[in-house]
């Protein structure tokens, strides 16, 4: 299914100056092949699941695979919260853009990552915080995600099983899956997920209406959607 | 120092409801059942990554995170979080452990971390105190609770007999015209035997990050010679120590835990034998000058 929106390609449901956006950050950006797997549920979310205003109630995107974030920082760019000129100098010394995005650096960026298997467990505490703290009322959801290689790092299966005990109904896990785990997940990535109580959902990255429906579906407790990718590489 | 620290943190979430407890499986898990204050009590269960991902996270909603646990659990184990997901982030926390360098000496290696102190002054943004007192130990906490910067509380089973004003200054007890003894935390109860009967001066810190340059400087005032007593591994205080001193000339030693690794296991009392931290190994390296 294609989504139609003003200014938005036939062939892959993304706006045109979104993809203009990323042609000027990548050039021979040496994680291309993860950085475009990321690119359509990224769309996605900053285009029509993401609350961001007013800032003390948005919900949260914490990009836990910071691996190839040049999809991350054109779709910033495109949203405007990042200015699009910092796009062409990528990793430059004075440039605010790393190959891992840093949270003191770009505004709109909620964690620095680059470090496999931090965000999740940062989100699980942050979807528990936002319950427990004063002002909790009106705080939004925590979105996390994470790459199914990432989930190799067993502090993310420390996470699952916290965030599944402790029904965080705020927390919503992307996994995106381009087939990269070097082992392997037989059986499933949402099968690890499920068994700590967690529902899950899948989708294909290019269906962009599916993806929406996936990252929105209603639950009680934690939800994962398992996206799949095109293989890393191809 | 413990139980202090039990009783203190129970009345800081009581009064405190940005105050939080993050726990794993050790500790006062049950802590306020039953009341308001359980929900800030956050036990992990014995994931120590997840820990400090938490604590974070807790960090960011807007809580002051306080978190507990052994000292090689707490800071060993799960020290890239503590370096990414609270330093990096810009995200402060207070780390409170037990069991020191080797309070559990009869728990073998597994339980005791001397290079702790080391280890968290290797990352920027943090302050360490090393309580040498139950009073110590409640002043740190009350006053960590209504900060907002990132520190490590260090207790430990040892204590000295009386406890000073925790407010980082290095402090002098005892005066005298030979060379001076910086004693650290817990370390003082040792030195104060050590140094009786001799022409030494005697100071005491309970913060050794950062140290109190310009107390130690005014302490090392027209001496050539001193002896720095620490708790932790050997030399951890000597970039704070050098940095105090520079430009001086004085012969500085660091009297600490031995980096070998000793498989022993007996009671606090003969680790602090073996490393030459007790009254009589303090007094046999102020005799070596």
């Amino acid at each position: 299914m294609v989504v139609r929106m003003p200014s938005t390609t036939v062939t892959t449901g993304l706006p045109q100056r979104l993809l203009r956006n990323l042609s000027r950050v990548t050039g021979d950006e040496k994680h291309d092949a993860a950085a475009h797997s990321t690119l359509d549920v990224l769309w996605v979310l900053y285009s029509r699941v993401l609350r961001l205003t007013p800032e003390s109630g948005r919900d949260r995107f914490l990009l836990s695979k910071g691996h190839g974030p040049a999809s991350y920082y054109a779709v910033l760019a495109t949203i405007g919260v990042i200015p699009e000129e910092w796009l062409d100098d990528l990793a430059g010394f004075s440039s605010p853009l790393g190959h891992h995005p840093d949270r003191m650096l770009v505004p709109g960026v909620e964690i620095s990552s680059g470090s496999l298997g931090h965000g999740l467990p940062i989100a699980v505490g942050l979807a528990h915080g936002v319950a427990l703290a004063p002002r909790a009322a009106g705080s939004g959801d925590v979105h996390v995600l994470v790459g199914d290689a990432e989930l190799d790092e067993g502090s993310n299966h420390e996470a699952i099983a916290l965030a599944g005990r402790w029904r965080l109904d705020r927390l919503r896990c992307v996994v995106v899956d381009n087939d990269s785990a070097s082992l392997g997940w037989p059986g499933g990535i949402a099968r690890r997920f499920e068994v700590e109580g967690w529902s899950s959902a899948h989708a294909d990255a290019a269906d962009h209406g599916a993806l929406h429906r996936a990252l929105t579906q209603p639950a009680t407790g934690p939800h994962v959607t398992v996206v799949r990718t095109a293989r890393k590489g191809s | 120092m413990r139980q202090r620290f039990y009783d203190t943190i129970a009345d800081v979430l009581a009064t405190d409801p940005q105050a939080a407890l993050v726990l794993a499986d050790i500790g006062p898990v049950g802590l306020g059942r039953g009341t308001a204050v359980a929900q800030r009590v956050v036990n992990v269960g014995i994931r120590e990554q997840a820990m400090i991902g938490v604590a974070s996270g807790l960090a960011m909603a807007g809580l002051r995170p306080f978190v507990h646990s052994y000292a090689p659990f707490l800071i060993e184990r799960p020290y890239e979080q503590i370096k990414l997901d609270l330093s990096h982030q810009g995200q402060a926390a207070v780390l409170v452990s037990i069991g020191a360098s080797f309070d559990a000496a009869s728990e073998g290696r597994t339980h005791q971390s001397p290079a702790d102190v080391a280890l968290i002054g290797a990352l920027p943004g943090w302050s360490a105190h090393t309580p040498g007192h139950p009073d110590e130990v409640e002043a740190l906490v009350r006053a960590a609770a209504a900060s907002h910067d990132s520190q490590y509380l260090r207790l430990s089973s040892q204590a000295n007999p009386e406890s000073f004003p925790t407010d980082g200054a290095v402090r002098v007890l005892r005066d005298g015209r030979g060379p001076a003894v910086l004693a650290i935390g817990p370390a003082l109860a040792q030195a104060l035997l050590a140094v009786e009967g001799l022409d030494v001066a005697l100071a005491y810190t309970s913060t050794p990050l950062p140290l109190d340059a310009a107390g130690l400087a005014r302490l090392m005032a027209g001496r050539k010679r001193l002896l720095v007593v620490e708790p932790y591994l050997e030399g951890t205080t000597a970039p704070e120590v050098m940095a105090a001193l520079a430009g001086r000339s004085a012969r500085v030693e660091f009297a600490g835990v031995r980096r070998a690794e000793v498989r022993r296991y007996g009671g606090p009392a003969d680790h602090v034998r073996l490393h030459g931290l007790d009254a009589h190994g303090i007094r046999r390296r102020l005799a070596g000058g």
